[in-house]
């Protein structure tokens, strides 16, 4: 359907044509729609949108971890050019945590309660690697849970002995631990206060930077995003909207739900506050998406075609890097909005 | 081990003490209310009044009613329990060192059996949730846990012991054995295996599988429904998903993490079901002429033998009572989060 520029050797994740449907009373609901993009090897990818616009379930589909009523129910997942979705169950159990590994919102109800922070950490290790011994599996723990600036005898300790920022450096410790070459973060620092977020944020660059780490950032926080991510992506309603360098969405957002989502951001500015944009309607219902674009009964520039065909991801003129989904910008009808 | 949990565990242990002495004080008087004596009740009506009189002289039974409550419970404290009032009038303790091991060598393989198969087959249905090894387990879990002890046990007998021939009907031991087998701690299996008495130990073996299954399947229902819905529950925590996206194989998923959680509830349980379980002994014994503390307090509730009931209901008690102060000191095993 589409091809997205930039695959090639610096891709480390191509995803093609994804769907996840969720099989509801109600019938069956498209959380992700023929999603396609690429991760580039080194990167942080900012994947934003509203809640329950599938970016937790994107996520989780990198790697394959969307459990029944929902499945992947078609696309294609290349990660560093194999085909994960014809993996069996048991590669794709080494897979996750050796390959990709996930670091979720809640680290206190995402480690087990009854276990210590060093049998998590030497289980990761031994279930992946299973002749290493316990003594270097623990030597591993140590060193990886200093480099995150805790001290090595709070591996003894339980999960709710430890701090909130605690907790979320030793969940970002089991995720980099087996060096795993892409992190999802989902919603990674949405618990925490916002100096223990900025700490862990600068981690994540420094790993980065220090060991190539690729990084898929979900958020529904686009501030973030601005702060650290190298490239955006930005989802609505299951489906891709635009994708792009930080920098070029940001000064020059092509979709209409993308600039919205922009005017929505507070400004710590006190003495020009103004008022914040309110996007009107909501979220559709994906039982029953609309037809044509998804964003057609809430979009501001709403044209004609947008309620009767549904536009592709393509890039916008100049820059093949901006790819956007919306009828603005397709050949075919680029410069209607003047007309109108 | 700290002061403040010292002091928790003498706190618990102080409060069995009213406990088993509310319990006691009704039995004491509900057996006095009971119509019949203990020597009506045994040499019948043919004996005259005055005989009775001067027998009833002999037993302390026409002193005042408090005199004998408190003698009664003076007796308790120095676990000296008197002598029975029927049947030969043998020191109770003496019966007692003959009946408590009979029935811990019944009620501990039952529990074993029961808290061992419910769990792991609870633990099974869960993970196969909605499946049909799910309905067949939880079909058996309400069968079991409403069929009577008596029919049970009657259904046994006749299957296996009359039609098949496999296990002897009742009692603990073949009577030829039996009269050459010289026990020294009344554990019957312990004594077999210190002399190295391998027919007796087998006839002892044989003798135990009918009653000590009977037991424990009656008391199995409740750990299987608990445990499958204590482990989906746990099946569906953050913890599991952030293992499974760890790489972890599903396996230790259900047996390690989601059912080490689960261990808190069961404990509760097993504290729980100890009460049942002795009570259980009671209709055990009586089906299999099993020679316990059970058949005996049948028998001597019959007989209106005060000081054998009381002596029987106080050792109950206080077994109960030490297995919730055990519980409760487990949980801190169980539980790292709890502490005292």
């Amino acid at each position: 359907m589409v091809t997205t520029p930039g695959g090639g050797k610096d891709t480390l994740v191509q995803i093609r044509d994804l769907s996840v449907t969720y099989h509801t009373r109600l019938g069956p609901l498209s959380a992700v729609s023929g999603v396609s993009f690429d991760i580039r090897r080194g990167e942080i990818l900012g994947l934003v949108g509203e809640s329950g616009c599938g970016k937790s379930t994107l996520g989780r589909a990198l790697m394959r971890m969307v459990a029944p009523p929902a499945e992947i129910s078609q696309g294609q997942l290349l990660f560093d050019g194999e085909d994960i979705m014809a993996y069996d169950g048991e590669k794709m159990r080494d897979f996750r945590g050796r390959r990709v590994s996930m670091i979720f919102q809640d680290p206190l109800t995402s480690l087990n309660p009854v276990q210590r922070v060093d049998e998590h950490v030497v289980e990761a290790i031994q279930v992946h690697e299973p002749q290493t011994t316990i003594r270097v599996a623990l030597n591993r723990a140590r060193t990886l849970i200093q480099t995150l600036g805790i001290r090595a005898n709070r591996l003894r300790d339980y999960p709710h002995q430890l701090s909130g920022g605690m907790r979320q450096r030793v969940m970002a410790g089991l995720g980099l631990v087996l060096n795993a070459d892409l992190i999802v973060a989902d919603e990674a620092t949405t618990s925490l206060d916002v100096i223990v977020e900025a700490k862990l944020l600068d981690e994540f660059k420094r790993l980065r930077d220090e060991f190539n780490l690729t990084i898929l950032l979900i958020t529904h926080n686009i501030a973030l995003v601005a702060q650290i991510a190298d490239r955006i992506a930005v989802m609505y309603a299951g489906q891709m909207a635009e994708v792009g360098d930080v920098v070029t969405v940001f000064d020059d957002p092509c979709h209409p739900y993308t600039e919205g989502l922009l005017r929505s951001v507070p400004n710590v500015k006190l003495n020009e506050r103004e008022v914040l944009y309110k996007m009107g309607g909501e979220p559709p219902n994906l039982t029953h998406p609309p037809m044509g674009c998804r964003f057609h009964p809430r979009c501001p520039m709403a044209m004609p075609i947008c309620s009767a065909e549904e536009p592709a991801l393509l890039p916008v003129v100049g820059d093949v890097e901006h790819l956007v989904h919306c009828w603005l910008h397709q050949p075919q009808t680029r410069g209607a909005e003047a007309q109108a | 081990m700290s002061a403040s949990f010292r002091n928790f565990v003498v706190a618990r242990v102080l409060l069995t003490v009213p406990m088993v002495l509310i319990l006691v004080t009704m039995v004491f008087f509900v057996m006095r209310v009971l119509p019949g004596d203990p020597i009506r009740s045994q040499l019948g009506p043919k004996v005259s009044e005055a005989q009775a009189e001067a027998i009833r002289e002999r037993l302390g039974l026409n002193r005042p009613l408090t005199v004998q409550y408190f003698d009664f419970l003076w007796r308790m404290v120095t676990l000296d329990f008197g002598n029975a009032l029927t049947q030969g009038e043998r020191p109770i303790r003496d019966e007692l060192s003959e009946l408590l091991p009979a029935t811990i060598e019944l009620t501990l393989p039952a529990m074993t059996l029961t808290a061992v198969v419910g769990v792991l087959s609870g633990a099974y249905a869960a993970q196969r949730r909605k499946r049909p090894a799910d309905y067949a387990i939880r079909v058996f879990s309400i069968v079991v846990y409403a069929i009577p002890v008596f029919f049970l046990g009657l259904m046994f007998q006749i299957i296996f012991s009359v039609r098949l021939g496999l296990f002897p009907l009742a009692g603990r031991m073949d009577a030829l054995l039996l009269r050459d087998f010289r026990p020294v701690t009344n554990f019957y299996v312990v004594d077999a295996i210190v002399q190295g008495n391998w027919p007796a130990l087998k006839s002892l073996l044989l003798h135990l599988v009918m009653p000590s299954v009977t037991l424990g399947l009656i008391l199995m229902g409740p750990f299987i429904r608990l445990t499958r819905v204590n482990m989906i529950e746990a099946l569906q925590a953050d913890y599991i998903t952030a293992g499974r996206a760890r790489g972890l194989p599903e396996r230790r998923l259900t047996y390690r993490h989601a059912l080490r959680n689960t261990f808190i509830p069961i404990l509760t349980l097993i504290g729980l079901q100890f009460a049942l379980l002795l009570a259980g002994a009671v209709l055990t014994e009586t089906t299999f002429s099993w020679p316990g503390m059970g058949r005996y307090l049948v028998k001597r509730i019959e007989l209106r033998d005060y000081n054998a009931v009381q002596s029987v209901i106080a050792v109950f008690a206080l077994a109960v009572g030490a297995i919730s102060v055990m519980v409760d000191v487990l949980y801190a095993f169980v539980d790292p989060r709890v502490r005292y």
